[in-house]
């Protein structure tokens, strides 16, 4: 960042016009580039204590995910139970870092969780679309937050982030930030409909200099959904906040990550582009639902070294 | 916060089905050779790999015979669309055995098991099968209705890429219907003669490809002798001048691909962190062991102190030793010889006044290794600057003007590659037409396909390799 390196960020977001001269500053990404280095990096092979490693951070880091219109209390409930121990027959698994789910079913999944230290993160702002108006977003976070949400995952404006109206994105993120108090807030950038890689790393940093305490790839709802070179291109942009301001600040791919293969190919990315401090679930979380029984599956294929199926992980 | 190391990830050594001893290949069959033999050492351990037999200078008259004899009457009276029948059977024949050649490479060479089996190999077969099209096709290559061969090619090839020059060499040579007469490098025989393995499996008729292992003896004894028609050589621009002094008069034609000093341009709107990534592809790919490697990086001043930061970061990501661990990025140097080479270069830039800064990696106590090194502050006048090092150590040069850039880049008797680091499109295009380079890429470094022409400027060399223009090196026009 050549000539925004001499700015300070709280000049940046003074109006429109320093928020569209900073984005279009940051150095552009070579689409080819950071294919081919994720690609590359997609070939470590990571064996024995490492994998063992590997899966157990995994765990710790899924948000277990339910966002259906058909959800229920019941739904949840089991969903919470599932975050609490995920394998009944291992109890050194750790629990997962968060469930997830609609505003309206958050009071369900506090209870479900209870004192465990499992996280409820619930989605907001006129999730998945964020086509609502800005009171309507900050009723559906304060709903959330009052019933209980430590966490919020909040939608951008895609909408006016690609008519170029930074300001209002960067506002309304502000806004729901102090709408969230104590909750940590995720945002969701949607990066399927941001369709270059040069607007993930704006709206990365968007997110960030508006106070997102995680950056977030997608909503699961759109395809596109989470992809390793995005991912490389949200590490970069923490990593470069780091290096900028001191702050930490977490990402969080989501949707489509489905096998402990592709799991580990993204710890892979968070070690070696973020770099290790980040490989904790304060500040990296897969968004997925049948990632954990794979998961599970490949722990205990790594302990009892064979492969027991499908019938021995719980279906919930 | 964590400390996640990655556990070993061996790849197995028996795939590479090594065997005590390997004999030459001369006119269809393995043959011991009347020269001392050599033994062939892995770098990464020191451990003797088996011992090779090598040619004298009857056995490279024999061989040249063998070639001269298939070529009069076989090769060169077999209609291409032929040729290529056993031209596209020795690219399938690498593809099967990718594996044996990988770990086999990675054993003899010390290049990381992962260069060999996602580089490496796939590009060698790929030269074999983009050449076995050409075969049938040459009267369509722009060299006149029906094209003629040259007769007899003396190739002789360097360490860094054992098969994959053989490819380079050898795919081109029997498309266009020349016999073959290929000595690889002393320190790494052992890939070319799994794939005189794989010419015998195919069928090749006896004679039409010969492998002579031994040192610079065999080489100079091979590109001298009168029954050779043609003469490529791949190695350093000292060697490429002294065949070139001996054959001058001679009427042999000649390609010659030699050593280079690239520079890797990074000016201040590029895409920095893939910029990143180029660098460290251009410099520490096969441990800086390559030819075209972008051994100088040329960084605009206003962003050169964020660079080499990321660059740093970067680097010192990077995995170094053993050479078939699959999460191994850098590892061994090729020989002891080319280590002490490297140690000189790096203590002349020290005592030169460089800043020298080294990967805090861990680097095993045997074997031939080193460190991924970047010195910045480097002067175009420091030999760091202006010498070949052939190894895993980057010089960091700054410029202020896109001009200045590319005096700079221009300022060395070589000229074979080049990078250019912009997201300006017609930056590009403005630098490229002003490099003195066969090579130029824009945004990415070290990429290499055989349908595009490789070679050289200047003290690099001559004649291309690769794409139609390569055909020219194997034709009579």
């Amino acid at each position: 960042m050549s000539a925004p390196s001499q700015t300070e960020l709280s000049e940046v977001t003074r109006d429109d016009a320093s928020l569209r001269r900073f984005l279009h500053g940051l150095p552009g990404v070579d689409q080819v580039g950071v294919e081919q280095r994720a690609a590359t990096l997609g070939t470590r092979s990571i064996k024995k204590a490492s994998k063992m490693w590997a899966i157990d951070t995994a765990i710790s880091m899924v948000d277990l995910t339910t966002l259906e219109g058909a959800d229920t209390p019941g739904k949840v409930r089991t969903l919470a139970a599932k975050a609490r121990r995920p394998d009944p027959e291992y109890a050194d698994v750790p629990h997962v870092g968060a469930v997830c789910v609609y505003p309206d079913m958050v009071a369900t999944a506090v209870a479900g969780v209870g004192d465990s230290g499992v996280g409820v993160a619930s989605v907001a702002t006129a999730f998945p679309s964020g086509r609502s108006n800005r009171a309507v977003k900050l009723a559906d976070t304060a709903m959330a937050v009052e019933a209980g949400a430590t966490e919020i995952d909040m939608v951008i404006d895609r909408g006016a982030f690609l008519s170029g109206r930074y300001g209002q994105v960067y506002d309304e993120i502000v806004a729901i930030k102090a709408a969230c108090g104590g909750a940590h807030l995720k945002v969701i950038l949607e990066t399927g409909e941001l369709s270059t890689y040069d607007n993930v790393r704006r709206a990365s940093w968007l997110a960030l200099l508006a106070g997102g305490d995680f950056i977030k790839t997608s909503t699961g709802k759109v395809s596109p959904a989470a992809t390793l070179p995005v991912t490389h291109v949200m590490l970069q942009a923490v990593r470069d906040w780091r290096d900028r301001t001191g702050e930490l600040r977490g990402v969080k791919p989501a949707g489509g990550i489905r096998t402990t293969k592709d799991a580990i190919r993204y710890l892979v990315a968070v070690h070696e582009v973020a770099g290790e401090e980040w490989l904790t679930p304060t500040l990296f979380r897969f968004g997925a639902s049948s990632l954990l029984n794979d998961l599970l599956m490949q722990r205990r294929t790594q302990l009892e070294g064979h492969y027991s199926g499908p019938d021995y992980v719980t279906v919930d | 916060m964590s400390n996640w190391e990655y556990a070993p990830a061996p790849e197995s050594r028996d795939i590479a089905n090594l065997k005590p001893a390997y004999r030459m290949f001369v006119d269809g069959k393995f043959v011991e050779g009347s020269g001392d033999p050599l033994k062939t050492v892995n770098p990464a351990t020191e451990e003797v790999l088996a011992e090779v037999s090598t040619a004298s200078p009857s056995d490279v008259d024999t061989a040249v015979k063998a070639a001269r004899r298939a070529y009069d009457r076989v090769w060169s009276k077999m209609p291409g669309a032929e040729r290529a029948k056993y031209i596209f059977r020795i690219a399938r024949l690498i593809q099967e055995r990718s594996r044996e050649l990988a770990v086999l490479e990675s054993l003899d060479n010390g290049k990381p098991i992962k260069e060999s089996r996602d580089v490496d190999v796939p590009t060698a077969a790929a030269h074999f099968f983009y050449h076995a099209g050409w075969a049938d096709k040459l009267g369509y290559a722009g060299y006149g209705p029906d094209p003629r061969p040259l007769g007899v090619a003396g190739q002789v090839i360097p360490w860094n890429f054992p098969l994959m020059m053989a490819a380079w060499k050898i795919a081109p040579a029997l498309a266009c219907g020349n016999t073959v007469v290929l000595k690889p490098a002393e320190t790494t025989p052992l890939t070319a003669l799994v794939l005189a393995e794989i010419c015998q499996q195919a069928e090749l008729p006896p004679g039409v490809v010969n492998i002579l292992p031994g040192a610079g003896d065999v080489g100079s004894e091979l590109v001298n002798h009168a029954g050779v028609d043609k003469v490529a050589f791949t190695g350093s621009t000292e060697v490429g001048k002294l065949i070139q002094r001996a054959l001058a008069g001679s009427g042999k034609k000649m390609t010659m691909e030699l050593g280079g000093k690239a520079a890797n341009i990074v000016f201040d709107d590029a895409p920095l962190d893939q910029a990143v990534e180029g660098i460290v592809n251009g410099i520490f790919f096969n441990q800086g062991h390559v030819c075209c490697a972008g051994s100088r990086l040329l960084v605009q001043e206003s962003i050169a102190d964020e660079l080499l930061d990321k660059l740093r970061h970067r680097v010192s990501t990077l995995r170094v030793g053993d050479s078939l661990d699959k999460n191994t990025d850098v590892g061994a140097i090729n020989s002891r010889a080319q280590l002490e080479k490297i140690q000189e270069l790096v203590a002349a830039g020290d005592a030169e006044g460089a800043q020298r800064w080294t990967s805090p990696v861990p680097v095993p106590d045997k074997g031939f290794f080193f460190a991924p090194t970047v010195f910045s502050d480097v002067q175009q006048s420091m030999r760091i600057a202006r010498e070949e090092i052939f190894g895993p150590v980057l010089s960091v040069l700054t410029f202020r003007t896109p001009d200045e850039a590319v005096a700079k880049a221009n300022n060395t008797p070589y000229g074979l590659s080049a990078g250019i680091w912009t997201e300006k499109g017609s930056r590009i295009l403005w630098a490229a037409q002003r490099m003195r380079a066969g090579v130029v890429w824009a945004n990415t470094f070290n990429r290499f396909d055989p349908t595009a022409p490789f070679g050289g400027y200047q003290e690099s060399g001559f004649g291309r390799e690769g794409g139609r223009a390569g055909l020219e090196a194997y034709l009579d026009v």
